[in-house]
C-alpha cells in the first residue's frame, strides 16, 4: 500500500467519525497543554528567583563581620566581634587584582524629614561603587560623589517612593532634608520600581558611608559587597579577601564570606526539581489521555468490524489493517498534540499580557517532550485496538457478528 | 483450477465441536460456472469462505492454481486473495464514505497500484458496468442493483480468475437480481470462474454445474452442458 493512499484513507475515516475524533483531540490537546503550562509555571518560578539573584550580580561576594564558629549555623548577620570591620579594611581589598569594586555598607533606621513631613526609613551608607554593584539606576540627579570612602559629605540620594512622600511632585534636587539631627542636601532620586530580594529600594535613602557611621555612631560596617573582576575570578577574589583581612586583623579569620553564586545555585536546583516534579504530574495526565485514546480506538474497532472484514476480503493483510489503525491513532495524537501546543502558546501569551512581571515561559524541552509523549501514547495505546482489528476473522467480521 | 482434497472444517460452539464441512472433495476447472445450494447450516458459506481463503480448513488440503494454500502464512494468503479472488456479498459491503469509483479502486489501493493506473482501470470497469454516470455517487445515493454492480466492479477490478458470490441477489428485487445474475454470467462467459452460493432454486438452476450441500457434505454434484 502506498503512503499517500494510506494517509488519504485514514484521514477520511478520521473526518468521517466526527464525535470520536473530537473526543480524542480534546483528550490529547488538554494533556499536552497541561504538560506545557505546568512546566511553564515551574520554569517561570525558577526564572523569577534566578532573576532576583542576578539583579544582585552573580560575580558578587558578601563579607560579614564575625564568623560562624561551628558548621551548620546560620552566618552571623549581625555578628559581634572584638575587631571591627572598618572602611579601611574594605578599601584595602581593592589592592587585589581579582577584586574590581568594593562597597562598604553601614545600615540603620532613622527619621528623614522635610518641612513638616517625616518618614522613618532605612538609611544605607555606602560609596559610589554601591550603585554599579547592586545595579541600581538613578532616575533624577546624580549618584553619590566620588570622594574617599572615609570622608563625610552631607549629600543624600532618595528612593523613589520616599521622594514622593516628602516632596510630592516638586523637584527635590538641591533641597535639604533632615536625618536625625543632621542636614543633607538631596543630589539624586533612584529610578522607580527597584526591588531586590524583597527589599523595597523605593523606601530607603543612600548617604556616604562615613556620614552614616557618624550618624549611627558605629565604627563597624554592616557588611562589604565585593565584586570580582569576572565571574571566573570569584574564587580567587574570595581567597584574596580572606588573606587581606587576616593580615589586617592580626592573623585572625573573623569575617564570613558568602557567594551570591552558591545561594543562586541552591535555589536553582530546588526549583528545577520542582519543575521536573510538576511536569511529571503533567506527564501522568498525558498518559491518562493516552488511555482515553485507546478506549475510543477500541470502540472504533468494534464499530468498524464489517469494514475491517471487507478490507481483508479484498486482499488487505493483517499488517495493512494494523498499519491503517496505527496511522489513524498517530495522526490523531499528532493533531491533538499540535492543538495542545497552540492552546498552551496562547495561554502563555495571555498570562504574559496580564502579568508582565512574572516570567511565565515554557522551556524548549517541554513542548518537545509533550509531543513525543503524546505520539508514543498514541502509538502504544493504538497498538492494542489495531492488533485486535487486524486479527479479526474476516468471515465473522463481514457477517457483523 | 481449484482442488479440495478431504477438506474438513470444525467449529467450536461452546464445548461442542460442530463439523461444518466433512470429507469434501471437489475439483473446479478454470472458467467453470458452479452453483452451491442447500438448506441453512449445510456448510455452503463455509465452503465458499474456505475457497475464498477467508477461512482455513481444519484438515485436508486446498490447492489453488497448483499452490497448496493450507501452509501459507497470513500475508501470502492475503496476496492470493488480492490477485486471484473476487468477492460479491449479499449485503454489498460497500464503504459508505467512499464514492462508487473509490469503492471500486479500493483493492488496487490495498495492492499499491499507482493512481494513474487505478484511474484508468476504474473508468474501464465503470464503463463495462454502465455505471460511468454514477462514478462520484456514494452508496446511499445508488439503488440496490447499482450497489451490487459497484460491488461486482470492485470484485473484478484486480482481474481475478475466480469470482465468489454469496447470495448476490438476496437483497435485491426480482428485476435487479436478474440483471446482476446476467452480469455475473457475462463475466463467466469472458472466462472467469464463477461460484454462486444461493437459496434461490431458479438462480441455482442456471449454473452448468450444481452442487447440493447437506450437513457439511456434498450431497449431489450434477453437471449439465450449457444450452449454448
Amino acid at each position: 500500500m502506498r503512503l499517500p493512499d494510506l494517509l488519504a484513507l485514514t484521514t477520511r475515516s478520521i473526518i468521517e467519525a466526527r464525535t470520536r475524533t473530537l473526543l480524542m483531540l480534546l483528550a490529547m490537546s488538554i494533556g499536552v497543554a497541561s504538560v506545557v503550562l505546568l512546566t511553564a509555571l515551574g520554569e517561570g518560578a525558577r526564572r523569577y528567583v534566578v532573576g532576583e539573584f542576578e539583579q544582585l550580580g552573580t560575580d558578587l561576594l558578601i563579607m560579614l563581620p564575625g564568623r560562624t564558629e561551628t558548621t551548620g549555623g546560620p552566618p552571623p548577620l549581625f555578628g559581634q566581634t572584638p575587631r571591627d570591620l572598618t572602611i579601611a579594611d574594605a578599601m584595602a581589598l581593592l589592592r587585589d587584582p581579582n577584586i574590581l569594586r568594593v562597597a562598604p555598607i553601614s545600615v540603620g533606621n532613622a527619621p528623614v524629614s522635610h518641612a513638616s513631613l517625616e518618614r522613618e526609613v532605612t538609611i544605607v551608607g555606602s560609596t559610589r561603587d554601591f550603585f554599579p554593584i547592586r545595579r541600581i539606576q538613578v532616575g533624577v540627579g546624580r549618584q553619590l560623589p566620588d570622594i574617599p570612602a572615609d570622608r563625610q559629605s552631607n549629600v543624600i540620594v532618595l528612593g523613589a517612593a520616599l521622594k514622593k512622600e516628602l516632596f510630592g511632585r516638586h523637584n527635590p534636587l538641591g533641597r535639604w532634608v533632615r536625618v536625625n539631627d543632621r542636614r543633607f542636601r538631596v543630589i539624586g532620586v533612584l529610578a522607580p520600581g527597584g526591588e531586590s530580594l524583597g527589599t523595597d529600594l523605593g523606601e530607603m535613602a543612600i548617604i556616604p558611608v562615613a556620614s552614616a557611621q557618624a550618624l549611627f555612631n558605629s565604627p563597624s560596617l554592616f557588611r562589604v559587597l565585593i565584586q570580582a573582576s569576572a565571574k571566573e575570578d570569584i574564587e580567587a577574589a574570595r581567597q584574596a579577601a580572606i588573606r587581606i583581612i587576616r593580615l589586617r586583623h592580626d592573623g585572625e579569620d573573623d569575617v564570613t564570606l558568602i557567594s551570591q553564586d552558591a545561594m543562586l545555585g541552591t535555589f536553582d536546583r530546588i526549583l528545577r526539581a520542582l519543575t521536573y516534579t510538576v511536569s511529571g504530574i503533567a506527564a501522568i495526565s498525558l498518559a491518562v489521555a493516552g488511555i482515553l485514546i485507546m478506549n475510543v480506538m477500541l470502540v472504533a474497532v468494534s464499530q468498524r468490524v464489517p469494514e475491517i472484514g471487507l478490507l481483508k476480503a479484498l486482499g488487505g493483510s493483517e499488517r495493512q489493517v494494523l498499519r491503517l489503525f496505527l496511522t489513524e491513532a498517530i495522526l490523531l495524537a499528532g493533531a491533538g498534540a499540535s492543538i495542545g501546543i497552540l492552546l498552551s502558546g496562547l495561554a502563555i501569551l495571555l498570562v504574559n499580557q496580564l502579568y508582565p512581571a512574572f516570567p511565565f515561559a515554557a522551556p524548549l524541552w517541554a513542548p518537545v517532550a509533550a509531543v513525543a509523549v503524546a505520539l508514543s501514547a498514541g502509538l502504544v495505546f493504538g497498538v492494542l485496538p489495531a492488533r485486535r482489528a487486524a486479527r479479526l476473522n474476516p468471515v465473522q467480521a463481514l457477517s457483523g457478528r | 483450477m481449484i482442488q479440495l482434497q478431504q477438506v474438513e472444517r470444525d467449529f467450536e460452539v461452546g464445548d461442542e465441536t460442530v463439523r461444518a464441512l466433512a470429507e469434501v472433495n471437489l475439483e473446479i476447472p478454470d472458467g467453470d460456472y458452479l452453483s452451491v445450494m442447500g438448506p441453512s447450516g449445510s456448510g455452503k458459506s463455509t465452503l465458499l469462505n474456505v475457497i475464498g481463503l477467508l477461512d482455513r480448513p481444519t484438515r485436508g488440503e486446498y490447492i489453488l492454481d497448483h499452490t497448496p494454500t493450507t501452509t501459507l502464512g497470513e500475508e501470502q494468503r492475503a496476496a492470493l486473495r488480492r490477485e486471484h479472488i473476487g468477492f460479491v456479498f449479499q449485503a454489498f459491503h460497500l464503504v459508505a464514505r467512499l464514492s462508487a469509483a473509490e469503492n471500486i479502486a479500493l483493492p488496487m489501493v490495498l495492492a499499491g497500484i499507482a493512481p494513474a493506473e487505478r484511474q484508468r482501470r476504474v473508468q474501464e470497469v465503470l464503463q463495462s458496468l454502465a455505471l460511468s454516470d454514477r462514478a462520484s455517487h456514494r452508496p446511499d445515493q445508488l439503488s440496490g442493483g447499482q450497489r451490487q454492480r459497484v460491488a461486482i466492479g470492485r470484485a473484478i477490478v484486480m482481474r481475478p480468475g475466480l469470482l465468489l458470490a454469496d447470495e448476490p441477489t438476496g437483497n435485491l428485487d426480482q428485476h435487479s437480481g436478474q440483471e446482476v445474475v446476467e452480469l455475473l454470467e457475462q463475466l463467466n462467459g469472458e472466462g472467469i470462474t464463477l461460484i454462486v452460493v444461493t437459496h434461490d432454486a431458479a438462480i441455482g438452476r442456471r449454473a452448468r454445474r450444481r452442487i447440493r450441500m447437506l450437513d457439511g457434505r456434498i450431497d449431489s454434484d450434477e453437471r449439465e452442458d450449457a444450452p449454448a
